[in-house]
């Protein structure tokens, strides 16, 4: 792949995200503007940016991946992710706007009266944030390592910085300009390589995909094992090995293979003649050992492309549906997603924004699933070098090649880092909004620069260390604490008047507190294989109802503490605002 | 939920709550506060229901909750109709399927089912919000 024109693209998009938010800085005057864009943002605008800001590279570069390892069971998740705005948009979207929280905290002091309480929602909001922020910071590193070869800190450094400096400068204003911009930059760099790609496959005579069988490898391929794996074969299998198969090292020799599993260990060039089957990964520690394996070091039980979704049929249903509770319950917990609301200018703006919103996210989810399928036809040996993330990235060279296949990687990497950048600007933004309030001594815009500059560091450096789990599934760990700790709170506070503060304090500890300490262990790789590793890694299913239910009952046994202002809130939260007289004017502006 | 319940306090709300820190992002960011705007901001007359609803009586609050609960039906029907043409299709696609059936219903169909429910949902949202505005002017 040409680096040139690759590094130009995310120049390009680097440049203009600094451009753009160095407008909104111009623009962004008083203390309003810079937090919440002074409640002015147009819905058709403010769609745009909260879709740019959603697009994450989760969505961008994990989706396809995900799918040209697994198949179509992986579509679960850009359809989790659009269903979730549906459950945020009936339950939540107007009577959240009408609270007028800025944070999830605020909303959590709003409606509790209680200090103790947003502590804890504040906790919550840092841990999400972070954990939904290192996944896009090791994306940006495994692209610029793609596409250059750097080391794969020096991306997550790069968008690091751009965030840090974009947000620190021009606040909420700016970073509505940037992501409704890079909405847009987003959806061209994915349809129109697309279409290129899609004209050039079918001319190929339309191969289709194949998931039920091993791939097969469409030319002379060759294979550098990341990490190590253990492979299955069905057939005898011949390749020609750099490095060590089964504990025994080869120099560039001709091996077959007997049909069984086998340890590549990482470092191992494989080198596989047209029309090989590609051989299938298999899963560490359930199958017997290898006879031969003994003296190998032992498999990390979460690799990097190791999905967390078990592929056993029991296993296969249940995180199915411990994604589906996730990502339907997870999204209206999300810090960078509840900021958004409060941009709108009263509550009907903020349901029909989110209905411009369903539409845009759920028309760029139609296009990371085709390059999944095309992935799995003409790139399939990604599964196992440990990068299925690349996939978007190195279709265009490998489809079309020359020119045309450079240039059009080019936009897909400046897409991607149109992804990695929104997200992290929006995640940073609230994050770092309440590391100020309630962290940091004191209030104002200085704190907030510090504090921005906290909120990035930290999942930076963690990123260096942590295990490499792919970029989707990561993203789905932090809507599985999100579902299981802001969305009881926000639908009990919103819907039912006898939620009081021990209720809320208890649900959220034990709710989130379980799923966060169930998907800290996954990560950690400490989850024992099986049903116990399956059941942590898509804690959801048992978390969620695990928080309501906590909420409920210790609500119900604390009937003293209901707040008294809990009607007057609750009708706030409901009435239209023709009829509270709650819409912002220009008086209130003035206040400050 | 709670709807059934009569309320907890059934007159006035609680006027001296403690004041509250002046935060830039929150507290300052609609100035009454969290409570609903008493009458003094508002023009003097108002309709009989509205004034109810103002001054939280018994009165206002069945008008709020009467809201509240048309419009929890509206999402409740908007999370059984995602429930039931979403939610059930991970049991129907363990059957065996062709492939290409996963591909259609996962991969393009569900988008058209879930923004027509949304719309439908803001539609009857707004309706049930107007036709509230409309029985308290009166």
């Amino acid at each position: 792949m040409n680096q040139t024109y690759a590094v130009g693209a995310v120049t390009a998009v680097v440049l203009a995200t600094v451009l753009i938010g160095a407008l909104g800085l111009r623009i962004s005057r008083t203390t309003s503007d810079f937090y919440v864009a002074s409640r002015t943002v147009r819905p058709g605008l403010n769609a745009a940016a909260i879709s740019g800001e959603y697009l994450s590279a989760a969505s961008f570069l994990g989706i396809a991946g995900l799918v040209l390892v697994q198949g179509p069971a992986m579509l679960w998740y850009p359809v989790g992710y659009t269903a979730g705005y549906l459950v945020l948009l009936v339950l939540v979207a107007a009577p959240l706007r009408r609270s007028g929280a800025y944070t999830l905290s605020d909303f959590a002091e709003a409606r509790l009266e209680s200090p103790q309480v947003r502590r804890l929602a504040s906790l919550f909001v840092v841990g999400i944030g972070w954990l939904y922020l290192l996944p896009q910071l090791q994306g940006a590193g495994l692209t610029l390592e793609i596409l250059t070869g750097a080391p794969d800190w020096v991306g997550g450094l790069l968008v690091a910085v751009v965030v840090t400096g974009t947000v620190a400068a021009g606040g909420m204003r700016s970073i509505t300009f940037v992501q409704a911009f890079q909405y847009w930059l987003k959806l061209t760099a994915l349809l129109v390589p697309v279409l290129f790609l899609l004209a050039a496959w079918y001319g190929d005579g339309a191969p289709r995909a194949r998931f039920d069988d091993p791939a097969v490898l469409r030319g002379h391929t060759v294979v550098k094992v990341a990490d190590t794996v253990r492979i299955g074969l069905d057939a005898p299998l011949t390749v020609t090995v750099t490095g060590s198969v089964d504990s025994v090292t080869y120099e560039k020799r001709t091996v077959t293979l007997a049909p069984g599993t086998h340890h590549v260990l990482g470092g191992t060039t494989l080198a596989f003649a047209p029309g090989a089957a590609l051989p299938e990964r298999v899963a560490g520690g359930t199958d017997p050992p290898p006879a031969s394996g003994r003296g190998d070091p032992p498999l990390a039980p979460l690799g990097w492309s190791q999905p967390l979704a078990g592929g056993r049929d029991g296993h296969q249903l249940y995180a199915t549906y411990g994604l589906i509770l996730a990502t339907f319950l997870g999204t209206m917990g999300l810090p960078h997603v509840a900021v958004r609301f409060y941009t709108s200018p009263h509550g009907r703006a903020a349901r029909r924004t989110t209905l411009v919103v369903l539409g845009l996210v759920g028309a760029f989810y139609l296009l990371p699933p085709l390059y999944g399928a095309l992935g799995r036809i003409y790139a399939p040996e990604l599964a196992l070098t440990g990068s299925a993330d690349a996939a978007v990235l190195v279709l265009p060279d490998r489809i079309l090649g020359g020119l045309l296949g450079d240039l059009l990687g080019a936009l897909l990497a400046g897409g991607a880092f149109a992804a990695f950048l929104s997200t992290a600007s929006g995640l940073t933004m609230s994050v770092a909004g309440v590391l100020t309030q309630d962290v940091l001594p004191s209030r104002g815009v200085r704190h907030f620069r510090l504090a921005t500059l906290l909120a990035t560091a930290v999942p930076l450096v963690v990123g260096v260390f942590a295990s490499k789990v792919p970029v989707a599934d990561a993203v789905g760990l932090a809507f599985a604490v999100s579902a299981s700790s802001f969305c009881p709170l926000l639908v009990l506070g919103i819907w039912w008047r006898r939620l009081t503060p021990p209720g809320a304090t208890a649900g959220l500890l034990l709710g989130g507190g379980s799923a966060l300490a169930a998907v800290m262990a996954t990560r950690a790789g400490l989850a024992p294989e099986g049903w116990p590793h399956t059941l942590m890694a898509w804690p959801a299913v048992w978390s969620v109802p695990l928080g309501f239910l906590t909420m409920v009952m210790v609500s119900l046994a604390t009937p003293r503490r209901v707040p008294p202002g809990t009607p007057a809130l609750l009708a706030r939260l409901h009435l239209p605002e023709e009829i509270t007289g709650t819409v912002p004017g220009p008086a209130q502006e003035v206040r400050r | 939920m709670s709807e059934q319940h009569p309320p907890q306090a059934s007159g006035r709300g609680d006027p001296q709550r403690r004041p509250r820190r002046e935060t830039v992002t929150y507290a300052s960011a609609h100035g009454a506060g969290t409570t609903v705007p008493g009458p003094a901001r508002r023009h003097p007359v108002h309709p009989p229901a509205r004034s109810e609803i103002d001054e939280q009586t018994t009165l206002g609050h069945t008008y709020v909750r009467s809201l509240m609960r048309s419009q929890l039906r509206a999402a409740l029907t908007a999370l059984g109709a995602l429930a039931l043409l979403v939610g059930s299709l991970p049991l129907l696609l363990a059957l065996p399927a062709p492939e290409a059936f996963v591909w259609l219903a996962l991969g393009v169909g569900v988008y058209p089912v879930v923004w027509g429910t949304a719309l439908w949902y803001v539609r009857r949202a707004e309706r049930n919000e107007r036709d509230f505005t409309g029985l308290v002017e009166r």
